[in-house]
């Protein structure tokens, strides 16, 4: 692994790029250039586990990965965060959906070392404590789910649909939740869980 | 997956060096492609050259055009208050396509640079001459519902998968490149090319060329638009027959117009003769009628797709249709 001396030394000045790179990008619209501290140069060889830093559900992780490790099988073998589902594994199903820095992706086509310094949240993170985020508690009481495997992702997208702004009306978010596929065919009450918690105007 | 090298760039020149001096390095951006094709071992390179994080993300004016950092994410174009109100044809065509997830993490470079879906390029076991120059096409007397009515070879018959480049030509982008020998722009109509005798070239990037930006230049195409995307389920899956419309008009009178299609071609197909012959003429199915025949001139069919000789015009008129209001 290459850790330039530099960077160790540089620790408190990291931490304030760090920080008001996180204000700037407040201010700035999304598209936006942000220096971004924890980008550096870094090679890996093909079986070498090199450092990873990643904050995952509040917790911050300095983790060793390889290169072809994806962000799920990080989270799944590595964390033991088993709630996020591999489904197909190809992008095709949306079983893998976590949030990077509040964004929904697919963790199973995410080279987990390209999240490098981004905040994941996964279905395990989403509770405070014994309260269930809004989102599950209408999960739960629309019934939108069957077998459950791929209720993680409806969940973690259902959240993200709201917050984009796109759960305005039925159709769409069944177009803005076209990327989680339910094999059981639980659409109609994933549709009713997600138009509750957008109506009810709760923060998600 | 087979494994492999990780390098992370900080800037486009050492990404573009490091690829240039490995035969099997690839850039990678947002992976929703790349990854894809490496867990399949259609795609096997040796090292990754990590330029997501380049500073190429930006939508920014530039004169009375807009320059899209080849960085920036489909979502963040499609979500883009600027594109939404100059070039909404693009925000629809972007939306069109992959999931929000997806959109998320892939890029305008990417997309652009993402391989055919054809069935025989996927799977190793078959003969596909873009995956292994020589060995044969397996779609061309295959199972090839999803594939090209235009512009086809007897090497391959493969239709280039992507939403956004059908608005992108459409609009009549450029393409800006940065590569060992310094920059360049191609225009959006050049970029990708027809399978020909070398259908494992998808564009005409040279090794190491690396996407910096698109622009598109202004455009009166502001209203009167549409991307119509016909496929089997309503949301979420490639293109049989798509089309982007445009339409300039001046009262009931079109002034100009801009066509494509996409999931007919190797390329995304531009419909030049079509567009002029709706230049003068009055809003009216006739009219629309009649630049879809033209369009359809050299369209071949095959065992399983010839349908879409009747979709593709049928998906034109109604694009129009709906581009000028004669149809919700």
């Amino acid at each position: 692994m290459k850790t330039s001396k530099k960077k160790v030394k540089n620790e408190a000045r990291r931490d304030f790029l760090k920080q008001s790179s996180v204000l700037s990008a407040l201010v700035l619209s999304p598209g936006q250039a942000v220096k971004d501290p924890d980008w550096d140069e870094k090679v890996a060889a093909p079986f070498e586990k090199v450092a990873l830093k990643l904050e995952v559900n509040g917790v911050k992780h300095t983790l060793q990965v390889e290169p072809r490790t994806t962000l799920l099988d990080l989270l799944r073998e590595q964390l033991h965060l088993t709630g996020t589902k591999k489904g197909c594994d190809f992008g095709q199903c949306g079983a893998c959906t976590v949030h990077s820095n509040g964004e929904r992706i697919n963790s199973c086509l995410t080279l987990a070392l390209t999240e490098d310094g981004r905040k994941i949240t996964t279905i395990e993170g989403i509770a405070k404590g014994d309260d269930l985020h809004p989102m599950q508690e209408a999960f739960i009481k629309h019934d939108g789910f069957q077998c459950g495997y791929c209720t993680p992702g409806q969940i973690m997208s259902g959240i993200a649909c709201i917050r984009e702004g796109h759960a305005d009306t039925e159709d769409e978010i069944r177009e803005y939740m076209s990327g989680n596929i339910c094999r059981c065919g639980a659409y109609p009450t994933i549709v009713d869980a997600i138009m509750e918690v957008k109506k009810g105007g709760q923060t998600v | 997956m087979k494994a492999f090298q990780y390098v992370r760039s900080t800037t486009a020149k050492s990404a573009i060096e490091a690829v240039v001096k490995d035969p099997s390095a690839m850039f990678l951006a947002g992976g929703t492609n790349l990854v894809d094709l490496m867990k399949r071992g259609v795609t096997e390179p040796d090292k990754l050259i990590d330029i997501s994080r380049l500073p190429y993300n930006k939508i920014e004016k530039e004169g009375s055009g807009v320059r899209i950092g080849a960085m920036a994410l489909n979502s963040q174009v499609a979500d883009d208050k600027l594109i939404q109100e100059k070039w909404p044809l693009l925000s629809l065509a972007l939306n069109a396509g992959a999931s929000a997830q997806l959109r998320n993490k892939a890029t305008v470079g990417g997309n652009m640079l993402q391989r055919t879906r054809c069935g025989y390029f996927y799977d190793t076991a078959m003969d596909c001459n873009k995956r292994e120059p020589g060995s044969g096409c397996g779609a061309k007397e295959g199972y090839n519902r999803m594939h090209a009515i235009f512009g086809t070879s007897e090497h391959c018959i493969a239709v280039h998968p992507s939403d956004m480049c059908i608005a992108l030509v459409a609009l009549d982008a450029t393409v800006r490149v940065q590569g060992p020998k310094g920059e360049r722009t191609i225009p959006f109509a050049d970029f990708h090319r027809l399978p020909g005798d070398h259908p494992e070239k998808d564009n005409t990037l040279e090794k190491g060329e690396l996407i910096t930006a698109v622009t598109i230049p202004d455009s009166p195409y502001t209203k009167n638009v549409h991307y119509l995307k016909v496929r089997d389920r309503s949301s979420y899956a490639f293109a049989l027959v798509s089309v982007a419309a445009a339409l300039e008009l001046d009262g009931k009178t079109i002034k100009s117009a801009r066509l494509a299609m996409g999931g007919v071609a190797h390329k995304p197909w531009r419909l030049l003769e079509a567009e002029k012959s709706l230049v003068g003429q009055s809003v009216s199915e006739a009219a629309f009628q009649k630049a879809a025949e033209v369009a359809m001139t050299g369209a071949k069919g095959y065992e399983y797709n010839a349908f879409k000789l009747k979709l593709a015009p049928n998906s034109i008129v109604e694009a129009l249709k709906i581009a000028a209001g004669l149809t919700a």
